[in-house]
């Protein structure tokens, strides 16, 4: 590993139009067992108005990622290395007290599970119109008037009793709700969505992402959307970024990563996932072995230890070199272009049903 | 929340109940005859004869428990002493005195021991540990840690006598510890409990300092801490809004469990510093055989305790809108 | 034991009883005392987790149990693995009741019918070895394999794909889909006639999901074992039962083979359920076959007091003043292949294919869609 120096390659001068911009982002943990390289050369830019999806399983580094972007790891054990543009504005370097000022209100985080996620200790109303009273300096009565508003807007039926309610008298597709509401309260630029539905049931979940994408055509918001679901990422995304251990291997638009994917990664998991409509009595084509362990992360591609076309590379390139990811539509690996394409067609799209 | 109350409230009173019996049948159950101490050096089979037949000793055990009850509720004229009105537990059989004004005299002092103590190691522990946690990791972190860790292995009867001789009997810094009553001179009350406070927090509050910094860097790591940054949050307010509310938990658990227990008698505080307190009296009652004092210290320790964890029920529903809504 | 299990000769047997119940619930109950009251605490009202649910399961088959949280799937799968005692109704088993036998009663049948838990972290003893787990079973049951336990546990490791050598390990030292592997060899030790797998892939991410779900099958297929297969998946559940039931709140609302339930659902919730699954669209050509879209308004209501009649009528977009007066019965509704169930007053056609116009019953929705539309 120490032998390859360039393995992420020279990166590219940020997006002009990019209203993120993440440049050869590296982060690493310190822990008992050693140094956890959970981000390793990542790179992406998203445009204002547009939803990217990262997709990945755990341990690809994608929720780190995003923690990294608002600054939210712990400094004591993590070290960051690279560049991330908000707006023009460097985040890495950033003081604690500039981000607190980007943090809820020019990008705003929801996470997984609206219960744990969410106070006990204070009623939602006042958790929603905490942030907008120190990122506006609104009273605490135009702030709670908001939060009611807000509650509203996001389908909480009689907004201006249940603002007085605590997390725990909510539902759980309520509660997310709220957390909506919270993360909107500023009018955020930015809006990172961390697996928003996964602790959700699969009706409310739809509820939940359809009131997503509405949101954000009335706020105009960018969203980054994080989740294992393809299917969720298919109903939400517009571009797609598929991370393994903590870096991209494919990205492009939701488009041509779904229906001509190149990485044998993403061939992987859209062949593992069973769907509504696939063949049935046939068995799902899983990706051998286990994720790799970040402490000692294999050589060259991240991803030859599980990989069935090594042999078409040939040699011992993908055991030795970590293949690049060039920018816009493009996958780190060594099969050519012609590779990528024939085996999609003739290999794995058959067996997608 | 009341209903919960009044039900924690029924339930302190039967484990009450069931207390005084059990402390009946122990002291029934000891090998050594109250009456034989009562009864001199000039004893003689009458005279002991006599003094059980005062002491109302010669009736059945379920007899004299339910005299005691009928007492407690409604007084008694019986006694040889005088009148004894509810809650009446009797005269001491080695003073002669009133057991209940006996506790009420004793009282004062165990109560401004304890509650000095008290704030004192509340707020020296809370506020060591809320810095270490806030400073988590650092030199100041480390040395609180390492120092709370000596402190709370230390006990009161190797601290107390070395503060006594270090900081009274040898550089005369502070006055001998002894009990004067606030009312008559407050001074001369703070000057004789000072090293006895002293002595009594730095213990207390070595564990309490420890239980503030875990439990404050434990909620740290709670998500909804985590999202209150990450709506923009300041450190400081997340710190002290967020964090701080969850901490006090098991911290309110604790100190309701410290706090009635050294009301109902911090014995080895007391007799270090020679302070005649409800502990000491516990200690008196027992080695005398002293039915009536022993049931009043016993009751009135327990209800120390029961009132206490009554309070930390209520704390809770304080803290917590999740216990106050359930 | 017999030869019969070592892979991957299939087993005549299970075909030829095939279709014969295995087992047979019927109006099977379980209600949760709520506790309240005041000044003494009494049971004021009971959580009715499963209600008066009835399903078979035959001989070699896979039956899939699917519902939203709260629906009673996984209560249903302790109650018929007798971790939980019924407040009424009866289990039987090859046609004998075990609702209520004791312990000494079950104790033949206790190695038929075998449980593989959600959790691969905490369903394994953690200062247990990987042996100790698997042969756990059999001791406790008192059977010893023709060749030892510890041969029949290096047999059952390899069966489910991992490393005989692997016996003296524990558990922590195992990946959270190998674990579940490990879960299955366990279930697997007493060669089992009936597995109650509750939620046994949730937990995974999805490549090695997709390893233990082939496994499930191909233990399904070569051994002949019956499945009660609980999961939130739609996906998964359709990929591995062969019928399936749908839950809502305590009831099965609609049950029938997967063909019938994925492609002619009758009930409006399991029109809701199905479109509300979020899919990849493979095919190159945009709206081919698109489907329906429903949204409900809000959450499944609280189990303490489900609305009267149907369950289902307050969120329901088709509910009259019949459907909170009366409970529809679960009955084969005309139209319907035979076995498929339907509990519905007023059910929906046939089909999932997209409506003329959707069913958007969330306030919220449906306001920020004008809202966009009329811009």
């Amino acid at each position: 590993m120490t032998t390859l120096t360039k393995e992420a390659g020279a990166p590219v001068p940020a997006d002009a139009d990019a209203f993120l911009s993440v440049r050869d982002l590296h982060v690493s943990f310190k822990t008992e067992d050693g140094i956890v390289k959970a981000v390793d050369g990542l790179s992406f830019d998203l445009e204002r108005g547009r939803t990217l999806g990262i997709v990945g399983e755990s341990g690809s580094g994608k929720s780190v990622t995003n923690l990294t972007i608002l600054g939210l790891h712990d400094p004591k054990f993590t070290t960051v290395e690279g560049e991330i543009l908000l707006d023009g504005q460097e985040l890495t370097t950033a003081r604690e007290s500039d981000l607190e000022k980007v943090r809820g209100n020019k990008a705003a985080m929801i996470f997984q599970d609206p219960l744990t996620a969410l106070s006990p200790y204070y009623t939602v109303g006042r958790q929603i119109a905490e942030p907008f009273m120190k990122h506006t300096g609104a009273s605490k009565r135009a702030a709670w008037e908001r939060a009611v508003e807000m509650l509203g807007k996001v389908g909480i039926p009689n907004p201006k009793e249940r603002a007085k309610d605590y997390p725990h008298q909510f539902s759980g597709g309520m509660r997310q709700r709220a957390m909506i509401a919270m993360a909107l309260v500023c009018d955020p630029d930015l809006l990172i969505a961390d697996e928003p539905t996964t602790a959700l049931d699969v009706t409310v979940q739809a509820q939940i992402l359809d009131l997503l994408r509405d949101l954000q055509q009335e706020f105009g918001t960018a969203i980054v959307f994080i989740t294992h679901d393809l299917g969720v990422i298919a109903d939400m995304a517009d571009d797609i970024m598929v991370m393994y251990a903590g870096g991209a291997v494919e990205r492009g638009t939701m488009n041509e990563v779904l229906r001509s994917p190149q990485h044998p990664y993403t061939w992987g998991l859209l062949n593992s996932m069973p769907r509504l409509d696939s063949d049935l009595d046939e068995p799902l084509n899983p990706i051998p072995g286990t994720p790799p362990s970040l402490l000692t992360p294999p050589s060259g591609c991240r991803f030859h230890p599980r990989c069935t076309f090594q042999d078409r590379v040939g040699g011992t390139r993908c055991v030795t070199e970590r293949p690049l990811l060039a920018p816009d539509r493009a996958s780190a690996c060594h099969l050519t272009a012609e590779q990528k394409r024939t085996i999609f067609i003739e290999e794995i799209k058959p067996r997608l049903g | 929340m009341l209903r919960f109350l009044f039900r924690r409230f029924l339930g302190a009173v039967v484990i009450l109940f069931l207390l005084s019996i059990v402390t009946f049948l122990l002291f029934f159950g000891m090998p050594r005859d109250p009456a034989l101490l009562m009864c001199g050096k000039t004893c003689n089979p009458a005279s002991l004869a006599n003094i059980h037949h005062v002491l109302g000793l010669d009736k059945s055990v379920p007899e004299q428990y339910g005299i005691f009850l009928h007492n407690l509720f409604f007084g008694s004229n019986q006694f040889a002493q005088g009148p004894c009105p509810a809650p009446c537990f009797g005269y001491s059989y080695h003073t002669n005195d009133q057991v209940w004004s006996t506790l009420l005299d004793r009282l004062p002092i165990t109560v401004s021991l304890t509650l000095g103590g008290a704030v004192v190691f509340l707020i020296v522990g809370l506020g060591t540990g809320m810095i270490a946690a806030w400073k988590r990791g650092s030199l100041i972190d480390k040395m609180v840690t390492a120092a709370s860790m000596v402190l709370s292995s230390m006990q009161i009867y190797f601290l107390g006598p070395l503060a006594l001789a270090i900081l009274v009997f040898q550089t005369h810094l502070f006055s001998k510890p002894a009990y004067t009553d606030f009312t008559s001179d407050p001074v001369a009350w703070f000057d004789g409990l000072l090293i006895p406070w002293v002595v009594l927090s730095t213990i207390f509050a070595s564990q309490y300092t420890r239980m503030a910094r875990s439990s404050m860097i434990e909620q740290l790591q709670e998500e909804h801490v985590r999202t209150a940054r990450a709506k923009g949050m300041s450190r400081k307010y997340v710190f002290f809004r967020y964090a701080w509310r969850g901490s006090l938990i098991p911290i309110v658990t604790i100190f309701g469990i410290d706090l009635g227990s050294l009301l109902g008698g911090a014995i080895i505080t007391e007799y270090t510093f020679g302070l005649p307190g409800l502990g000491h009296l516990a200690v008196d009652a027992v080695s005398f055989s002293d039915l009536p004092l022993l049931l009043g210290v016993m009751l009135f320790s327990a209800t120390m305790i029961l009132l206490f964890n009554i309070i930390v029920d209520a704390c809770y529903a304080f803290i917590d809108p999740r216990v106050r809504l359930s | 034991m017999k030869e019969d299990l070592v892979l991957p000769a299939p087993r005549e047997a299970a075909a030829d009883s095939a279709g014969e119940p295995l087992l047979q619930v019927a109006g099977l109950t379980k209600h949760f005392p709520v506790k309240g009251g005041f000044p003494i605490r009494r049971t004021v009202g009971a959580v009715q987790a499963v209600d008066g649910i009835d399903l078979t399961v035959h001989v070699g088959e896979s039956f899939g149990l699917v519902g939203e949280s709260g629906c009673g799937k996984s209560t249903t799968g302790r109650l018929i693995t007798r971790l939980m005692e019924p407040t009424a109704g009866t289990i039987s088993y090859r046609g004998k009741d075990i609702t209520h036998a004791s312990r000494k009663q079950l104790a033949p049948i206790r190695s038929e019918i075998q449980m593989i838990f959600q959790d691969p972290y905490s369903s394994l003893n953690p200062r247990q070895t990987v042996g100790k787990i698997i042969s756990g079973p059999m001791e406790i049951n008192d059977i010893v394999p023709e060749g030892g336990r510890e041969k029949r546990v290096r047999e059952l490791l390899e069966i489910v794909g991992l490393n005989p050598e692997h016996y003296n390990r524990f558990p922590h030292e195992f990946s959270g889909g190998q674990r579940q592997r490990i879960g299955v060899a366990r279930a697997l030790a007493l060669e089992p006639k009936l597995i109650v797998a509750d939620e046994p892939v949730s937990a995974l991410d999805v490549s090695i999901q997709a390893q233990v779900v082939n496994l499930l099958q191909k233990v399904q297929a070569e051994l002949g074992i019956a499945f009660l297969f609980i999961a939130h998946d739609l996906a998964v559940v359709r990929h591995f039962s062969q019928r399936v039931a749908v839950m809502y709140l305590g009831k099965i609302i609609e049950v029938g083979d997967r063909e019938s339930i994925y492609t002619r659902p009758r009930h409006p919730y399991t029109h809701a359920l199905l479109s509300a699954v979020p899919e990849v669209n493979l095919s190159d050509e945009t709206d081919g076959g698109r489907r329906e879209r429903i949204r409900l308004a809000g959450d499944v209501p609280s189990p303490i007091s489900p609305p009267s009649g149907c369950r289902f009528r307050t969120r329901c977009w088709k509910a009259q003043d019949k459907c909170a007066a009366e409970e529809p019965p679960l009955i084969q509704i005309s139209g319907n292949h035979e076995g498929h169930l339907t509990a519905c007053h007023f059910p929906e056609e046939p089909t999932i294919e997209g409506r003329d116009e959707d069913i958007v019953l969330d306030p919220a929705l449906a306001a920020l869609e004008e809202g966009i539309e009329g811009q």
